[in-house]
This record gives structure tokens, C-alpha cells and sequence, in this order.
């Protein structure tokens, strides 16, 4: 197997200060995991397979109160759908790739892997090798974040209690919330979203915090109403 | 949790992920996204995080306990600077940081 060597070296340029910023996330997922009594092999798996931080760390919330399988697969299928957006912005780009490099490929998505790739791709410029380009910046982030959550499970099964280190989990959470309040339709959204979780949390199954999402993602959504979307690539070709 | 209840989430979780990470490849490149669809999922982060993070800090369900006074106020401070700043180390030190305070300070928190 050959590589384009300017590919690779622009997807190493590309991912190497990001490979090290996902450190800490890493860290917090493998130590949520096991703060919430999976198992250290469990804990240190599961980020390998899933390599879905935010949906981990959503499904880790709902194991620590006791939610049902069906309702943390409801809400973490809800949170990674994002990815069929990457995938269709991304798969044209993909289509002179051999089916086997395709396939394995899309496995390493990510939302900060998707920006890198899709500016990449779209510039003056594009790398000569989209797979080599892809390989070069997508596993640097698999690698470094899986190894870190590794680190973080094995960390987090030596500390006790009393250092409460479980109030990491929602700590990320409100960090990645204040990202996400690009505007007013979305911090709409996240106002009923919360709310409704906090007066729904008595339901049956641990519904509260999925049915408290679905209410402020319709509110968030009637509020746009008809206008322009902020992105969306593939409706300008 | 039990093994069994794990390994199916676990499973599963890793199932939908891929799935939706190769569904273009599997539509085709020519297909889209309902517009409804494409729409909600902008609204997906903030609702969803807003869900999962509230009820850690509110529970009416409950007596109010010293404890939640601790993780209210190191968690009011930490959304402070998550909104400044966005940056997950610096949330996780100051939330932290405050959390360790206000237990030590706090008789029976």
C-alpha cells in the first residue's frame, strides 16, 4: 500500500492540535463510565466500538438513575442521528474510494473530523488522496481519544467517592451546552428542553430527560419556522 | 447495571452509530435529507444537553439536601464559565474546583 504524501502530511497537520484538545473529553468518558459502575473493561471497550463521546456520556447519565436499555438507545440514537448529515455532505467526496476504504472509513466520523475534512475537500487545493487524507486526520483522533478514555477508566476505578469526580460528566455537559447556544432558536430549545426534563423526571422508565429533548427540539424547530438553513452543502449543488 | 443490559446497549449504541455514519453510502449520494429532519437535528445538542444536565442540578422529586446546595453553586459558577469561555477545561476545573470548596465549607454537604 502507497501513500500520497501531501495528503497524509495535510491530515496529520489537520488533527494534531485537535488530537491533543479531545484529551480531557477522553478522560472524562472512560472516568463516567466506570464513576457509574461499569466495569473497567466495559468502561474501556465501549469507546472503542461506540466512539460517540457525547451519546456515551448521555447514555452513562441515564445508567447512573436506573434508565431502561430502550430508553438510553432512544436518546443516544437521537444524539448521534447528527451523523447522517456528515455522511451525506461527505459522500460524494467518498464515491472514487474502493468500497472496503468507503466502509471503513466512516467508522472514524467525528464532528470535529467532519469540519477538518469537509474544508479540505471543498478548497482550491483538495488533497490528490481522500482516503489518505481521511486515515491521516481521522485515526490521530480515534487513537489519542480512545487511549484517553483508556487511561481515564483506569484512573477512574482509584479514586474514591468522596471526590465526587462523577459531577465531571455533567460539567462536559455544560460546557458543550454553552457551544451549542448559537442562538436564540437554540436557547429556546435548551430552556424547554431543561424544563421539561426537571418537571418530567418523576415519569416511569426515566422518560423525562427523552421526552424534555423531543419537546425542545420541536420548540427550537416551530420557532425557526420557514427560515433559510444556516448550512447545508449539498442543497447548493 | 447487569452484563446483559450493558452489552446490549453497548451493541446497540455502536449498531446506530455506524449506521448513520455510512447511511449516505448506503442511500447513495444522490439522496438528502428531509428538510423537517435537517431542521431538528440543529435544534439536537442544545435540547438534549439542556435535558440530560438540568436534572442534575434540580430535583424536585426530593428534599433539598446540603449536597445539592454544593452542586448547585459549583454548577451555576461552571455554566458561568462555560458560557465565557466554551472551553471543557476550563468548566471542569472551575466546577470542580467550586464543587470541592462549597463540600468543605458546607457542614453536612
Amino acid at each position: 500500500m502507497t501513500f500520497e504524501r501531501r495528503s497524509v502530511a495535510l491530515g496529520l497537520r489537520d488533527s494534531l492540535p485537535i488530537a491533543v484538545a479531545v484529551v480531557p473529553f477522553g478522560a472524562i468518558v472512560g472516568l463516567g463510565a466506570v464513576q457509574v459502575g461499569l466495569a473497567k473493561l466495559q468502561a474501556i471497550l465501549m469507546p472503542y466500538l461506540v466512539f460517540a463521546g457525547a451519546s456515551q456520556l448521555a447514555a452513562y447519565q441515564l445508567v447512573s438513575v436506573g434508565a431502561p436499555v430502550l430508553v438510553i438507545l432512544a436518546t443516544t440514537t437521537m444524539i448521534n442521528l447528527r451523523f447522517t448529515m456528515y455522511s451525506a455532505a461527505l459522500a460524494r467526496y467518498l464515491t472514487d474510494l474502493p468500497r472496503f476504504w468507503r466502509f471503513f472509513i466512516v467508522f472514524f466520523t467525528t464532528d470535529q473530523g467532519f469540519v477538518l475534512a469537509l474544508h479540505r475537500f471543498e478548497a482550491e487545493d483538495p488533497p490528490a488522496s481522500k482516503r489518505d487524507y481521511l486515515l491521516a486526520s481521522w485515526l490521530p483522533l480515534w487513537f489519542t481519544w480512545t487511549t484517553s478514555a483508556a487511561a481515564g477508566a483506569l484512573l477512574g476505578a482509584t479514586v474514591p467517592p468522596s471526590w465526587h469526580l462523577d459531577f465531571a460528566v455533567p460539567l462536559v455537559f455544560l460546557a458543550l451546552l454553552a457551544a451549542a447556544l448559537r442562538d436564540r432558536p437554540k436557547l429556546l430549545a435548551a430552556v424547554v428542553g431543561g424544563t421539561a426534563a426537571v418537571v418530567l423526571a418523576g415519569l416511569p422508565l426515566n422518560l423525562g430527560m427523552l421526552l424534555g429533548s423531543l419537546a425542545g427540539i420541536a420548540a427550537g424547530t416551530l420557532v425557526e419556522g420557514g427560515s433559510r438553513r444556516r448550512y447545508a452543502p449539498e442543497a447548493d449543488r | 447495571m447487569r452484563p446483559g443490559a450493558f452489552w446490549l446497549m453497548m451493541l446497540g449504541m455502536a449498531f446506530f452509530a455506524y449506521l448513520f455514519r455510512a447511511s449516505f453510502l448506503l442511500l447513495g449520494e444522490r439522496m438528502t435529507l428531509p428538510p423537517l429532519l435537517r431542521r431538528a437535528l440543529d435544534y439536537v445538542p442544545a435540547a438534549v444537553l439542556a435535558a440530560l444536565v438540568l436534572p442534575v442540578f434540580v430535583d424536585l422529586g426530593r428534599p433539598w439536601a446540603p449536597a445539592d446546595t454544593a452542586r448547585l453553586v459549583a454548577g451555576a459558577l461552571a455554566a458561568a464559565v462555560a458560557y465565557r469561555t466554551r472551553s471543557v477545561p476550563a468548566t471542569l476545573a472551575v466546577g470542580m474546583g467550586a464543587l470541592w470548596l462549597t463540600v468543605w465549607l458546607l457542614p453536612g454537604a
